[in-house]
């Protein structure tokens, strides 16, 4: 169980049986008056936010959540397959929970799989993924349009902006958590 | 970590606030951080130190240096509060108190208006000087003004204009703090500072009953930018009503925490022979957060909990 004095942003609760997040947290307590600790929430199977304000003596059961590390195998349709290295068990997840990981993911990537009772709800690639450039305009040595940057797409079918010198071909990093480019990768 | 700049700012501060209660013949004092009796507040948990407690506010001191024959005295001094961390709170924050004898909580209004005007001018230098600096500073907001008189509006007024709920119904129903917080405090004090004025008696503390009432203390809170600054009030007297509050504070305590808690008795014999006064704290951390144009209190002290 938490106490009101463990909530903090990104702590994970179980409400009515659901898992929530915490997006956004305030410690507020007017004079004299008692401790109140307002958190905004996000039901983590659903989506739905909400806002309730708590107090010192409220308790909180921990979601009942696992996180897996697991391999990504192939997609059906909207069905994203994914397989637990350790037990052989594997498992599918929908393109609409998966939302815009879709977009960086490659066979046989090493993902974490979130489960909320034995179900899973969420994946998180590795915060850096390697991507071979499938689509790139060749770079105009001397071009001085004043643009730094330009469109390519990845083996996923990622569109994302890097610098002039990237070439068809190349490996690129990119930052999960923002989609972006990081470096060109010596192979 | 706070920038050389900032820290100046920061003594700056302190200098202008100095300067201001010297002026006005304040005798600055200190008293004991680590203190074996502490008010009982319910809502206010200490941190322990060994047989003793640091002190939540240096309140009583202060007032038994009234009765030993100050008549206006002020301190700068650290306070401590278990579990309070926040946008706006820390564990260890500096508190300013002020206390004058044969005044009452409208005299503390007018000390406020006083005070940080001089501040603001003293440091009107500090903030210019630097161009970019602090831009996001209160001194520089031209919406905000510090014209004189500032809005004084009652606990019931707000209530009235800004609650879902009347204050007697908030209070029956135990939404007090809620509602102000919720609707209450973010409309106070965006133009200029504001005083929320007249608390409902069950929030006195250490106030005494406004004249001819039951239902209110004559109690204050200052707030900026929906921040609360201050609470003051005029000081409570009758050592047979405070006693009957800390007995029902202690009892909550014990009931809340299991803590026994004790009463003060040396602040208790000599309350019965302070005269009328009235005392105020003032947080000057979060003073220095607006100034120093923050939003968060830990960006406005030397070493946040973070940086330790």
């Amino acid at each position: 169980m938490y106490s009101a004095s463990d909530l903090r942003k990104g702590l994970k609760i179980q409400i009515d049986g659901a898992p929530y997040v915490i997006t956004e947290f305030e410690f507020s307590k007017p004079g004299k008056g008692q401790a109140l600790y307002r958190c905004k929430m996000r039901n983590m199977i659903s989506g739905n936010q909400f806002t309730n304000t708590y107090r010192s003596n409220d308790k909180f059961e921990k979601a009942a959540l696992e996180e897996r590390k697991m391999q990504y195998l192939y997609n059906q349709g909207d069905e994203y397959h994914f397989m637990d290295n350790e037990t052989y068990e594997q498992l599918f997840i929908t393109a609409e929970q998966l939302g815009d990981n879709t977009k960086l993911m490659v066979d046989n990537m090493e993902v974490q799989v979130l489960l909320f009772d034995d179900k899973p709800i969420d994946v998180s690639l590795p915060i850096f993924v390697n991507l071979v450039v499938t689509q790139a305009d060749p770079w105009a040595k001397g071009d001085t349009s004043g643009t730094d940057t330009k469109p390519v797409t990845v083996e996923t079918g990622y569109e994302l902006q890097v610098p002039p010198f990237v070439e068809e071909g190349d490996k690129i990093q990119i930052d999960t958590r923002t989609g972006q480019y990081v470096t060109r990768v010596k192979e | 970590m706070l920038s050389l700049k900032e820290l100046q700012l920061r003594a700056a501060l302190f200098q202008a606030i100095r300067k201001f209660f010297c002026q006005n013949q304040f005798l600055e004092v200190d008293t004991p951080i680590r203190q074996p009796v502490i008010i009982p507040e319910s809502n206010i948990q200490p941190v322990a130190s060994g047989e003793a407690f640091l002190q939540t506010s240096p309140e009583l001191c202060m007032k038994r240096l009234l009765v030993a024959g100050c008549r206006r005295i002020f301190q700068i001094c650290q306070c401590f509060r278990k579990e309070e961390m926040g946008r706006h709170h820390l564990e260890e924050f500096t508190m300013l108190e002020w206390y004058r004898s044969g005044a009452d909580y409208h005299n503390l209004m007018r000390d406020c208006e006083e005070l940080l005007s001089y501040i603001f001018q003293q440091l009107a230098q500090n903030i210019a000087g630097d161009v970019g600096f602090q831009s996001n500073s209160l001194i520089l907001n031209d919406s905000f003004s510090l014209e004189k008189p500032w809005r004084r509006i009652t606990v019931a007024e707000a209530f009235s204009a800004w609650s879902p709920r009347s204050l007697g119904d908030a209070l029956s129903a135990d939404l007090f703090d809620e509602i102000l917080v919720e609707h209450i405090e973010p409309k106070l004090g965006f133009a200029g500072p504001v005083f929320l004025i007249d608390y409902p008696i069950s929030m006195a503390s250490l106030a005494r009953p406004k004249e001819g009432s039951t239902d209110y203390a004559e109690r204050f809170e200052l707030y900026i930018n929906g921040i609360e600054i201050a609470n003051g009030f005029s000081e409570l007297t009758n050592t047979l009503e405070q006693r009957l509050r800390f007995e029902t504070e202690i009892a909550v305590i014990s009931e809340k925490s299991g803590d026994n808690r004790e009463m003060p008795e040396k602040f208790l014999s000599d309350l019965g022979r302070m005269h009328d006064a009235a005392g105020i704290a003032l947080g000057i951390d979060r003073l220095f957060m607006l100034i120093s144009g923050k939003t968060c209190i830990y960006d406005a002290v030397s070493f946040s909990p973070d940086d330790m």
